[in-house]
């Protein structure tokens, strides 16, 4: 894929009336950085870009406060990688969006940067140009110039990913990739569990008890749109609005178990917190449980209907007492 | 001193488990004192929420306890109940929580005798482990 195929595309949508409005990214204000673009008209599609610094899941405009836009007639066309993908058919079987609405435009994914690594790469200097390509990174700065292959700089999300391309589009700039398997997929959640009880509730606290409860990770999710989340509600008031550890805990536990079978492990809320919480090992554990228990992978099938609202008459009952 | 007592939530479901529970009083079964019941309408109406909240503030353990599948007043209530304990039991004990703090059972209307056993046991295993500590609000 290159960019100029994906504007070009994305041009002949627009004006051939496909689509009204095609969500995409463009080029950020600092180097490593993207920013969603919204094209309405053929000419605003030369400022598309697609590269590793496209973190953004944009499946997230179409659900929150922004519900409105997929309830329009506009039909709506939104660039999306594998895990993006995944966000939005989970919110097609959620009767969130309309798929008949919506052109789902797949790129080929190789995992996003994490800019933290990067810095760790250049030992914290100021990186003034930032370049990549499907392999390699490329970053200058005052008096260094430094490449490096892209694996070492993903997300740890991407690291684990096995669902780089789209799993749903209409069409896709370039070749999908099948995915692959996810056998050894969960194994740093497997490693945490061998630790004993003690010891794993010590280092939750720790990392937990960073939390300033800024609840970036739920704005940031596509699966949390709540009208009213239980967070924000004071009659009940749920949970309280210190940063306790009780408190942080709970409100951890329970965000994952909302999102139990609607998490596409996109990593979303780990790079929005801005204490750096290791926020997806639980999700991941939860995803596992669901992957393992239900026999359900989040978001792979339109004809899916999402975990947590469906059951089995036979299921394993292994955890409730005999 | 006399030995520490736990104080357990126990969440009941109105149609199985609490006429269990009724069950096992009227026919003048012995059980330990340390439950205290809150009936809701439906093992289905139990949000992880309630058994977190439970835990927070200051009891020991939580027992859940709904109509054996098949059974459910409301024909589903108790599978979809089931799915999200599945879930969050594991997620519970992934963070630390002791496994048997949170205990789970179907218990129907005619199983007095099987809801003094289950809280028997669950009051021993609490025991065994000692009152809350972690997810104590001011511990």
């Amino acid at each position: 894929m290159t960019v100029k195929e994906l504007r070009e595309t994305v041009k002949s949508l627009l004006t051939e009336g496909k689509v009204d409005l095609v969500i995409g990214w463009g080029k950020g204000t600092m180097p490593g950085t993207s920013t969603p673009v919204f094209i309405d008209t053929a000419e605003k599609a030369d400022s598309l870009i697609f590269d590793s610094t496209c973190r953004n899941n944009l499946s997230v405009y179409f659900t929150k406060d922004r519900r409105a836009l997929a309830k329009d007639d506009k039909k709506i066309g939104v660039l999306v990688k594998g895990c993006d993908s995944r966000s939005l058919v989970l919110n097609i079987t959620e009767k969130q969006i309309d798929r008949e609405k919506v052109t789902i435009i797949g790129v080929p994914c190789n995992g996003v940067v994490d800019m933290k690594k990067v810095v760790g790469k250049v030992d914290g200097k100021e990186i003034l140009e930032f370049t990549d390509d499907s392999k390699k990174v490329t970053v200058k700065g005052r008096e260094f110039e430094l490449t490096f292959p892209l694996d070492e700089v993903i997300s740890d999300s991407c690291l684990t990913c096995v669902r780089r391309d789209a799993v749903e589009y209409d069409l896709f700039i370039g070749e999908a990739r099948e995915p692959g398997s996810d056998e050894n997929a969960y194994a740093e959640v497997e490693e945490f569990e061998k630790l004993d009880s003690e010891e794993r509730w010590e280092r939750m606290k720790q990392e937990y008890s960073a939390c300033i409860r800024c609840y970036a990770c739920r704005n940031v999710c596509p699966s949390c749109y709540c009208n009213v989340c239980f967070v924000d509600q004071n009659d009940p008031q749920w949970i309280g609005k210190s940063p306790e550890i009780t408190d942080t805990m709970i409100f951890h536990i329970i965000r994952n178990l909302h999102v139990a079978g609607r998490c596409v492990e996109c990593g979303a809320c780990e790079r929005a917190c801005p204490m750096d919480i290791k926020l997806l090992l639980l999700n991941r554990k939860v995803a596992k449980e669901v992957r393992d228990r239900f026999g359900s992978i989040t978001g792979t099938g339109l004809e899916n209907k999402p975990a947590m609202a469906d059951f089995k008459e036979d299921e394993n009952q292994d955890f409730i007492m005999g | 001193m006399s030995e520490w007592q736990p104080k357990i939530l126990a969440v009941l479901c109105n149609w199985c488990s609490y006429a269990g529970a009724d069950l096992a009083g009227v026919s003048r079964m012995q059980y330990p004192p340390n439950i205290r019941v809150v009936r809701v309408p439906c093992s289905g109406r139990v949000d992880p929420l309630f058994i977190l909240k439970g835990l927070q503030s200051g009891y020991d353990g939580v027992l859940v306890s709904g109509c054996h599948p098949g059974d459910c007043h409301y024909i589903s209530g108790n599978y979809v109940a089931r799915r999200r304990f599945a879930v969050l039991k594991p997620l519970l004990e992934f963070v630390g929580i002791e496994p048997d703090r949170v205990q789970f059972s179907w218990i129907s209307a005619g199983e007095g005798e099987r809801f003094a056993e289950v809280v028997s046991k669950v009051t021993e295993d609490i025991k065994k482990i000692g009152p809350a500590k972690r997810l104590v609000k001011g511990a």
